[in-house]
């Protein structure tokens, strides 16, 4: 997990990136949602020795994070950050499986390596459509998507005052490691028994807020139900988006893109 | 009419474990009132406060909210009438957007969707925040979220208003734009505060706690010029009423400053 | 250990995410019953309090190495299974979110292994058997090490199944488990001794905050029968369809698709669809026909003979069709950009 610091950063950014007037940001989140969805779905569905079929699905989060204006550095920056597990686990590929896969002159490559090669094609795609999904929609627009479209609601409302919490409790924290770091001079981390009195003191805060909350509730006439009002019509873009980029997704499924397009350019060339 | 009475009965409280809160507290409010509730750290103020809306309930006396007793079968119409704006903001905003926040008093009061909206308008612009209804709260500065508390409440169209340090963690030009707005509400208010200066400027009477009992209750001016109950209650005096620490001129004129200025204020 | 979605297929994603959707429905449920409406807000924070711990590292004791506290036992203690796993859930949805811990589809797994086995087995039938009906200091602190190791290791073991039943991994079962229960033994230590010290602490402060814990809610009701019978039943009916259309066609996705659309004219159409493409198939060397590896314990050595010959024609022709599909996605995306920041201007 990151650094208390960074990662609180992380969260503020993201939030600030679903802050933006693109129509991409506009759009309905569920459309996105489900976009997001029905795409990782139909890229993990690949055979694990995909590799060129792959390619064309770049076309998504390319378009995502070019027409939402969002920060290609800064994303990519997050891809890397949790690339090691993916590449750990799927450097044992090339180890295990020494199969030559194809003869391209002198070299054989080996299935090992092609497997390898698709893992982590399949994690920047999925990891980048994910962030781009948050980038674009926000926390909160994803909950309510989510609610629209069937999640249940106790789940949903909880969701919503964790995300809304979270900002005071991590700055809550950060300003008490801040206090401690200020004043243990040679230790970085600390001894399990400062762990726990520090953890202790932000969860007997968070219980008692807890309470706060829900005194605030009772006062304005809370009885067990949230109530909101989400004026989330049905529009034609909506559906347009979601149709569309769903349809594209099972066609490059079945339709191996690249190949075609390479076999008439060598084709061309030879 | 006189449904905006606050009136208590020697009331007592002690806490689960012991503590006493409040031991023997008594007081009247009547409608209009702007009442402070001054008093040092531990003094019963916020014991007190979570007796108005029935979230404590007095092992001993009795709490008049209008026209009817305390009861935990009105509980929730008494909450209906007592707007409580609490002293973290954070506590109070616990909804995706400014807007849903001070929509959920009046949808929790079952009112139709255009009366909701019309009324959260409504509460935001007497704030003057109406430019922030699609932010979310934890975006927002100190003074706007103080702001928007309090929307959140006056979109219940409460009777009267209960505040906990409404100017507490705010730099100087919110605190004196919240006094404004204090100062423009007709509502009843019972404001708990260490600020005495906002006090003075918004309340014309103070109920000054020690200990969990009242040691003064009177005309907030003649309350704050008597220093030995201040000292005695572990308060000083508002800092207006101090000297000035440069020239050194201070006592008479600023008083006699104040006190004309009060009068014109109140005329 | 997270789930990550480049290493699930679609049928364990899929299974997985049966099962917790499941879970989440049958705790919200539970919830609602409840009736508590301080539950709301308490599970809102309490999820916020643990996402912020798991940013704070400490020092393991007797090693060098840091740790974070994972979370799920302590929630369990404090707020029961059923809230303990909504706000697991959320939690981990979060991370999935922002931090792109794991992914959308490995959330399933995640879900069922860092949330379901804390809070439906280890807290369950673990702590509360220990502490049983006298709650004590060092009946709770015993039991919460042991839960937390016994919940770390199951959801380990299960991290394991589902890697190896996804198939996109070459990793061997038996080898895989033997490196993953050794390191989560260590890390549910770690996550014992901070929820035992954290435990410790609030028995300490507020006494009464535990003891409520500990009395409240007779825990008969979280039916453990009934929610294993649940999972038992819907793994059954999502596996068995799963596998029957994994089995039955080349492709899984195609079959679910063909299916559900339900449309004559379509599946006409697709069929024209169908041969073409499994013409286009038979050729290319990047792109075998799909076969789904739905059991760990097939040998792999079979797998091999079903590779077509390879003609280093068409996988030249897959690489440069390749590079030149990812130029043309970056162009898009670039292109996009640019006019975007033209109109700003």
């Amino acid at each position: 997990m990151a650094n208390i610091d960074s990662g609180f950063l992380q969260i503020g950014r993201m939030d600030t990136l679903a802050q933006g007037k693109t129509w991409l940001h506009r759009l309905d989140p569920r459309a996105k949602l489900i976009a997001v969805s029905v795409f990782i779905v139909t890229v993990v569905s690949f055979d694990k020795y995909t590799l060129s079929a792959l390619i064309p699905f770049f076309v998504f989060p390319a378009i995502l994070v070019g027409a939402g204006g969002l920060p290609v550095r800064f994303l990519m920056a997050r891809v890397l950050m949790v690339a090691p597990f993916a590449f750990f686990i799927g450097i044992f590929n090339p180890l295990l499986d020494r199969q030559t896969f194809f003869q391209m002159g002198t070299i054989a490559v080996s299935g090992g390596w092609i497997s390898f090669g698709s893992i982590m094609i399949r994690f920047v795609l999925t990891i980048t459509t994910v962030l781009a999904l948050i980038a674009l929609s926000g926390f909160n627009g994803v909950c309510l998507a989510m609610e629209k479209l069937g999640a249940p609601k106790p789940f949903v409302v909880q969701l919503l005052f964790l995300y809304r919490y979270l900002f005071v409790l991590t700055d809550e924290a950060i300003r008490m490691v801040r206090a401690r770091s200020l004043r243990a001079f040679h230790s970085k981390t600390m001894g399990i028994k400062t762990f726990a009195s520090l953890v202790g003191h932000l969860l007997l805060r968070a219980l008692d807020r807890a309470q706060r909350i829900h005194l605030a509730m009772c006062c304005r006439g809370f009885d067990g139900r949230v109530p909101m009002i989400k004026p989330m019509g049905l529009d034609w873009k909506a559906v347009a988006f979601t149709v569309g980029w769903c349809g594209l997704f099972i066609l490059l499924r079945f339709y191996n893109l690249p190949l075609k397009l390479g076999a008439l350019v060598t084709g061309w060339v030879g | 009419m006189s449904h905006h009475i606050v009136e208590t009965q020697d009331l007592h409280y002690t806490y689960p474990d012991g503590t006493m809160g409040l031991c023997g507290v008594s007081f009247r409010i009547t409608h209009g009132e702007s009442v402070a509730l001054v008093g040092a750290n531990g003094a019963g103020k916020s014991t007190l406060l979570l007796h108005l809306n029935g979230f404590l309930t007095a092992t001993q006396g009795g709490l008049r909210i209008g026209d009817y007793p305390l009861t935990a079968k009105n509980v929730k119409a008494v909450r209906r009438s007592v707007g409580m704006v609490f002293q973290d903001p954070d506590d109070q905003l616990f909804m995706p957007t400014v807007f849903d926040d001070v929509a959920f008093g009046p949808l929790n009061l079952g009112l139709p969707e255009e009366e909701v909206e019309r009324r959260v308008m409504s509460a935001l612009e007497i704030v003057g925040v109406p430019h922030l209804k699609k932010r979310a709260p934890y975006k927002l500065s100190g003074g706007e979220k103080r702001s928007v508390a309090i929307a959140s409440v006056l979109s219940m169209a409460p009777d009267i208003l209960v505040m906990d340090e409404p100017t507490s963690n705010l730099d100087p030009r919110s605190r004196s734009r919240l006094i404004q707005l204090l100062k423009s509400f007709e509502h009843t208010k019972i404001i708990a505060t260490h600020d005495l200066d906002m006090a003075l400027d918004v309340c014309q009477r103070t109920i000054v706690l020690h200990q969990g009992l009242i040691t003064a209750d009177g005309p907030t001016l003649a309350l704050f010029q008597d220093e030995q109950l201040l000292a005695r209650s572990g308060l000083e005096k508002p800092l207006r009423m101090q000297g000035c620490p440069v020239c050194g001129e201070w006592k008479e004129r600023d008083h006699g400053g104040y006190r004309k200025g009060a009068e014109a204020g109140e005329a | 250990m997270h789930m990550a979605d480049a290493l699930v297929s679609p049928a364990v994603g899929g299974l997985m995410w049966a099962v917790s959707a499941g879970l989440i429905g049958y705790s919200s449920k539970k919830i609602k019953e409840e009736s508590d409406d301080r539950k709301i807000p308490l599970m809102g924070v309490m999820g916020a309090f643990v996402f912020a711990t798991q940013m704070i590292n400490f020092t393991i004791p007797a090693t060098g190495s840091s740790g974070h506290l994972g979370g799920g036992m302590v929630l369990a203690i404090l707020l029961g299974p059923h809230a303990a796993f909504l706000t697991m859930v959320s939690v981990l949805m979060v991370q999935a979110m922002f931090f792109a811990d794991g992914g959308l589809l490995a959330l399933g797994c995640n879900v069922f292994n860092l949330g379901f086995f804390p809070c439906f087995i280890a807290y369950p039938l673990i702590y509360r058997k220990i502490v049983g009906n006298q709650a004590s200091r060092g009946r709770m602190v015993t039991a919460a090490l042991i839960a937390a190791v016994m919940g770390l290791q199951m959801g380990a073991f299960s991290v394991v199944l589902q890697t190896v039943c996804s198939g996109i991994t070459e990793l061997p079962f038996a080898p895989f488990m033997l490196l993953m229960q050794p390191i989560h033994l260590a890390i549910g230590i770690v996550e014992g001794l901070a929820t035992a010290a954290l435990i410790l602490f609030i028995w300490k402060a507020r006494p009464e905050i535990m003891l409520a814990a500990a009395e409240k809610r007779p825990l008969g009701k979280i039916s453990i029968t009934k929610v294993a019978l649940g999972i038992l039943a819907t793994t059954l009916v999502t596996g068995g369809l799963l596998s029957w259309f994994a089995s039955s066609k080349p492709d899984g996705l195609e079959w679910a698709m063909f299916n559900t659309a339900g449309l004559e004219e379509l599946h006409n159409r697709d069929q024209a669809l169908h041969a073409f493409l499994d013409d286009l198939q038979g050729k290319t060397a990047i792109l075998p026909d799909y076969g789904f590896k739905s059991t760990a314990e097939a040998p792999k050595n079979e797998e091999s003979p079903n590779w077509p010959a390879v003609d280093p024609a068409t996988s030249l022709a897959g690489l440069v069709g390749g590079v030149l599909t990812l130029l043309a996605s970056i162009i898009i995306g670039l292109a996009l950009r640019r006019r975007k920041t033209q109109e700003l201007e």
